[in-house]
């Protein structure tokens, strides 16, 4: 059979390489000019990953530094964004504050989409009764508010960096375990997967080859949308005092403590961290929205 | 349906509070921080009290009998029934769902709406920026800024909280209850304009209306009878599907505007480690997010005959 695709194989290959520059290249901008706000949301995104790798070089103080002459300073040309109680730099803070969302974000969501996407191809493409069984579970994980399952978790396990990680990826689980479900039994009605059974190909290997790749558009399209929700949700826990713990600048603890006590004396306390916090967060929602409808427009509502 | 998922989360929350790294009577006698070694006599019987050496499903069984007691156990804490503190404190999580929700639907129907019968104006484009940020900022983040905006207007900080009771002076309690509300419901508002204004979009270019037009009913008639009716039924599912967001959104809000609600209660459990308070409160959120989801359904099937008669 491969013998049979070798001439074609071979006619393609010296041509594609000579034009992948200039494809991806013109890919992309064609892309930002059709969807202006997903790529908007895009230069947003790489500006917080930037600033998260750059942050020991960008930031003009130590976050943690205080400067006990100047509590509360205004925004000035020594503390740009202001000073805190402890007179600590404000846009350093939310500098590396940038780091903890990043890190949150991105760990949290490559394990809870890992879990929901497998749970859910398993239970779409085996049907029967693991999909019931699974359903059951999701649809019980499902009826908890996001945020109360999130703090149970963290009840549960102690409040440590690494368990508002996992608290934040398991309650990803079910939403995306729903969604790839959905695909996987598309998917699974395809004439190419009934061809791969009548060749005698095993089911995990139709999975694998087969159901795994159709699903990647939703899967990377939920990724997305959920990266912005998981960066949220960090905040929240750490604004409710049980996420990240206090000397550390995550936004969400910034906005709690101090931000919101003395909001009428000091309201850079209270808008900048937010402001950061919505800006990452409206990045991940435009570039996820544009995603849906380029590479899923079935998702579209 | 209702009754398995309920059950299956009250055994997921009670294996989740047992599967505590460290032992609970152990860490309730040092709880104070003094960091002292307790004896081992005193875990035992502080185990005992507990009722924590009992095998777990015995545990389970005990627990869903108080429940059934209308005790749910007793807090660590204060000593007393968790369902006596949880009956001071639902009214009020309640009263600002409620509230919320309807600021959400009375603000975002009609913008809404108005949104897709003005659509590409720059109306339009005004209602959509501002229901796109709504669904990227943070609740407490939007409290923060309705407060530093109050403010800014009263020259200080207006009393927060809730003193009253909605039955006692209801004008008072929704008076000091439009923040939070306003705060929480930005999100859900957002949400569903932009819902109903798709739907408007689609429901105006249907057949049904074009009729009502070229029958010469008036602008009026045609928007609010003909499409909007057809367009806000989607919008209660959406209303439905929030719920739980919106549940989690009022832990937060209790916490901003210092009301003693459920969830205010239920962060400062965590905190105090107080584990029967934590599993009663979280198994009735779960328990208002189905009952909603249940209500919701049976409402839609009652407000639209084609599921009715299906």
């Amino acid at each position: 059979m491969s013998n049979v695709l070798r001439p074609a194989e071979a006619m393609t290959v010296p041509v594609v390489p000579a034009r992948r520059g200039p494809n991806v290249l013109s890919a992309i901008v064609s892309m930002a000019l059709s969807k202006p706000l997903g790529a908007f949301g895009a230069v947003v995104i790489l500006l917080v990953l930037f600033v998260a790798l750059a942050a020991p070089l960008l930031a003009p103080y130590d976050p943690l530094a205080m400067n006990f002459d100047a509590p509360f300073a205004p925004p000035s040309g020594r503390f740009v964004l202001g000073a805190d109680e402890f007179g600590r730099d404000v846009l350093s803070r939310i500098i590396w504050g940038s780091r903890i969302s990043v890190y949150v974000g991105v760990v949290s969501v490559v394990l809870g989409q890992a879990i929901g996407g497998t749970l859910g191809l398993v239970s779409g493409f085996l049907g029967g009764k693991v999909d019931v069984l699974i359903q059951r579970i999701v649809d019980m994980l499902m009826s908890f508010p996001m945020l109360v399952l999130a703090l149970s978790i963290v009840a549960a396990l102690g409040p440590s960096p690494i368990n508002v990680v996992l608290a934040i990826s398991i309650v990803q689980v079910p939403r995306s375990s729903r969604i790839i479900r959905s695909a996987a039994l598309l998917v699974k009605e395809m004439q190419y997967v009934e061809a791969g059974r009548a060749i005698g190909a095993t089911g995990a290997r139709i999975l694998w080859r087969h159901v795994l790749p159709n699903c990647l558009a939703p899967f990377i399209v939920i990724a997305s949308t959920t990266m912005g929700l998981a960066i949220l949700t960090e905040a929240s826990l750490s604004f409710l005092g049980v996420g990240t713990p206090p000397p550390n600048p995550s936004w969400g603890a910034m906005l709690s403590g101090t931000g919101r006590s003395y909001v009428e004396i000091a309201p850079w306390l209270a808008i900048f961290p937010g402001l950061a916090l919505t800006l990452t967060v409206f990045g991940f929602n435009l570039l996820g929205d544009a995603l849906r409808d380029v590479l899923d427009p079935r998702l579209r509502k | 349906m209702f009754l398995p998922v309920l059950f299956g989360v009250s055994v997921l929350i009670f294996v989740l509070m047992r599967v505590i790294p460290g032992d609970v009577a152990r860490l309730l006698l040092s709880g104070g921080g003094e960091g002292g070694v307790a004896s081992e006599q005193a875990v035992a019987k502080v185990r005992q009290e507990l009722g924590l050496d009992k095998p777990l499903h015995v545990q389970y069984v005990n627990w869903i009998v108080s429940i059934a007691r209308l005790e749910g156990g007793h807090s660590y804490f204060s000593g007393r029934p968790v369902f006596q503190e949880i009956a001071q404190r639902l009214p009020l999580t309640v009263e600002l769902a409620a509230f919320t929700i309807v600021v959400a639907v009375l603000i975002a129907v009609p913008l809404g709406a108005l949104a897709a019968v003005r659509q590409d104006t720059w109306l339009d484009y005004v209602l959509r920026v501002v229901s796109i940020g709504g669904l990227a900022m943070p609740t407490f983040w939007t409290a923060t800024l309705i407060i530093l905006g109050l403010a800014v207007i009263f020259g200080a900080l207006p009393p927060l909280g809730v003193t009253s009771n909605l039955f006692d002076d209801p004008l008072r309690t929704l008076q000091q209850l439009v923040w939070p509300a306003l705060a929480l419901g930005y999100y859900d508002a957002a949400m569903i304009s932009r819902m109903t204004r798709s739907q408007m979009l689609e429901v105006l270019r249907q057949d049904y209306v074009r009729t009502a037009w070229a029958k010469g009913l008036r602008e009026r008639m045609v928007i609010l009878r003909h499409a909007l009716r057809n367009a806000v039924l989607p919008v209660i599912t959406i209303i439905g599907l929030q719920f739980a967001y919106l549940l989690g959104g009022t832990v937060i809000m209790e916490k901003i505007f210092f009301l003693p609600g459920m969830g205010s209660a239920l962060v400062d459990s965590i905190i105090r480690r107080d584990y029967p308070v934590i599993e009663n409160i979280v198994v009735l959120f779960a328990f208002m997010v189905l009952a909603v989801n249940l209500v919701i359904d049976v409402l839609y099937a009652w407000l639209d005959p084609r599921i009715r008669y299906a």
